[in-house]
């Protein structure tokens, strides 16, 4: 997912970020994934204010939330915070 | 262009007392060490030049050699001079942290005072302490003597800081046989260490706005330095030092040349020093101040017509692999002595080295291993003599009956 990685002759020393954390995409570390079922959602919002990765986005305009799977670590805890069981942990 | 030969004053000095005057004319910013056997003798000298306001230096008062260097590794990253000194226990306490400065490319320069590791507890000079830091990513000098002494911590800042290499330099004098020995020591005067010196270039590097800024923490034009580096960079990032330490061996030939233009002095091509090697048959191969013993040892041997030669290994990282190989093209049989050892390995660190780099050669020299001089253990002519005796032996025979051996210890 992540775009073609610079090799060692093109990137800058010493580790140094050459861009920002929100170009890094972290969500190829997810094992797990999470898939909403919107028909149970009741839009809590339970797991928005909860998801440690800001990675469940609520969209006003569209009153539903969505998983941005680039930052989605597939930790699990939106499944696991969820009153209305509407969020399942699915093998990617 | 060649310079004229800078007038130099002639000092007493010991070896610690050389560090300390040479880390004084140098311009350092900061300076942060915590003192420990037979180490204590730079930091005690400079902080009374910080007393007496002879520099404009820093000087960071720490709990531990750990912390020493976590200092100066922060302040060098500010893109300032920094130097601190340790040995033995002192510089394996620095372990972990000396990975992180050379991980975070901060040219950090270090003196150490080469002592043997406990236990049991033992404060004179071996290399252990040092050869098992090898592999941390710092550049390595052993030298011979205080004046060499004095004269590689000048040089270490300029190859430690060069913007092409950026890698933390330490400079390797033997425990009390260098760093309490008093020696007339050639000083230049302070505005030529100044000029050589210089100050500190920094480079430009892209950040993370993908703006060009200085390779330096500041405020102003802000970085992101020693962040989480997992399976996808760090190789990639291990592998630029690898490259610079490849690159630094040229860099410290040079420096060491335009530093002999200035003080007409030379320790070979800065990275090995060969004596009377050129028609020799049969050498020893040697790091730090036992260079001293063996050349009297070489010249009483080339009076009886023993084509008898010494290799010093100046630089042991980088390695000078090539030029190992190139001035011992034609000696036959060859003694590599180690004054540490490696426990169960075949042999000691710098045998190894120096054997597997001549796995290649042409000529197919015979070669034996000497461990010798643990915990300050003395090694007199007479047993360099032993060794010599042996190389002849195995030279005449063609053959080496025991290739890891142990001297001057008692059976």
């Amino acid at each position: 997912m992540t775009a073609k990685q610079k090799g060692w002759k093109e990137l800058p020393i010493a580790g140094l970020c050459w861009k920002p954390s929100t170009e890094y995409f972290t969500g190829d570390w997810r094992t797990f994934k999470p898939m909403l079922d919107e028909e149970k959602c009741t839009k809590c919002l339970i797991c928005y204010i909860d998801c440690p990765d800001v990675a469940v986005k609520w969209k006003p305009e569209d009153e539903k939330i969505e998983f941005d799977y680039n930052f989605c670590k597939g930790c699990g805890i939106c499944a696991n915070v969820c009153p209305s069981e509407a969020i399942k942990m699915v093998l990617e | 262009m060649k310079m004229a030969i800078a007038k130099q004053e002639v000092r007493a000095l010991s070896g610690d007392e050389a560090v300390a005057y040479a880390v004084k004319q140098s311009d350092v910013d900061v300076v942060a060490a915590y003192p420990i056997t037979p180490q204590t003798i730079i930091v005690e000298r400079f902080s009374e030049y910080v007393h007496n306001g002879e520099v404009d230096t820093e000087f960071i008062c720490v709990e531990s050699e750990h912390s020493a260097l976590t200092a100066c590794l922060a302040a060098s990253a500010t893109g300032v001079r920094t130097f601190t000194a340790s040995g033995s226990a002192g510089l394996a306490l620095m372990h972990e942290i000396l990975y992180v400065t050379s991980g975070c490319r901060a040219p950090v320069v270090m003196a150490i005072v080469n002592r043997a590791l406990s236990a049991p507890i033992n404060i004179h000079c071996d290399h252990a302490d040092s050869m098992v830091e090898r592999d941390a990513g710092w550049i390595q000098i052993y030298v011979e003597n205080s004046q060499e002494t004095y004269d590689s911590v000048i040089q270490a800042f300029r190859i430690a800081e060069d913007p092409d290499i950026l890698l933390p330099t330490m400079v390797m004098l033997d425990a009390f046989v260098i760093s309490h020995t008093l020696e007339s020591v050639k000083v230049l005067p302070d505005d030529i260490v100044r000029k050589f010196v210089g100050t500190r270039q920094i480079p430009l590097v892209k950040n993370h706005e993908g703006k060009l800024v200085p390779f330096k923490l500041d405020p102003e034009n802000p970085v992101t330095m020693g962040p989480l580096d997992l399976y996808d960079y760090y190789f990639e990032h291990k592998r630029q030092q690898e490259d610079a330490m490849q690159r630094a061996s040229q860099k410290i030939k040079q420096i060491h040349d335009e530093y002999g233009e200035i003080t007409g002095r030379r320790y070979g091509n800065g990275l090995i020093n060969p004596y009377r090697l050129e028609d020799a048959e049969i050498a020893a191969i040697c790091l730090g101040s036992t260079a001293g013993t063996a050349k009297t040892v070489v010249d009483q041997l080339r009076a009886k017509g023993v084509k008898a030669g010494l290799l010093r290994l100046r630089a042991y990282r980088p390695f000078p692999a090539q030029d190992v190989t190139k001035v011992l093209e034609n000696v036959k049989a060859i003694a590599v002595m180690d004054r540490s050892h490696s426990f169960g390995a075949y042999g000691g660190p710098v045998f190894h080295e120096v054997r597997h780099t001549l796995y290649d050669a042409a000529t197919h020299p015979q070669i034996v291993n000497y461990v010798y001089g643990l915990g300050g253990r003395d090694m007199p002519q007479t047993l360099i003599h032993e060794i010599y005796k042996e190389l002849q032996k195995i030279l005449e025979t063609k053959r080496v009956k025991k290739p890891v051996r142990f001297i001057g210890v008692r059976e």
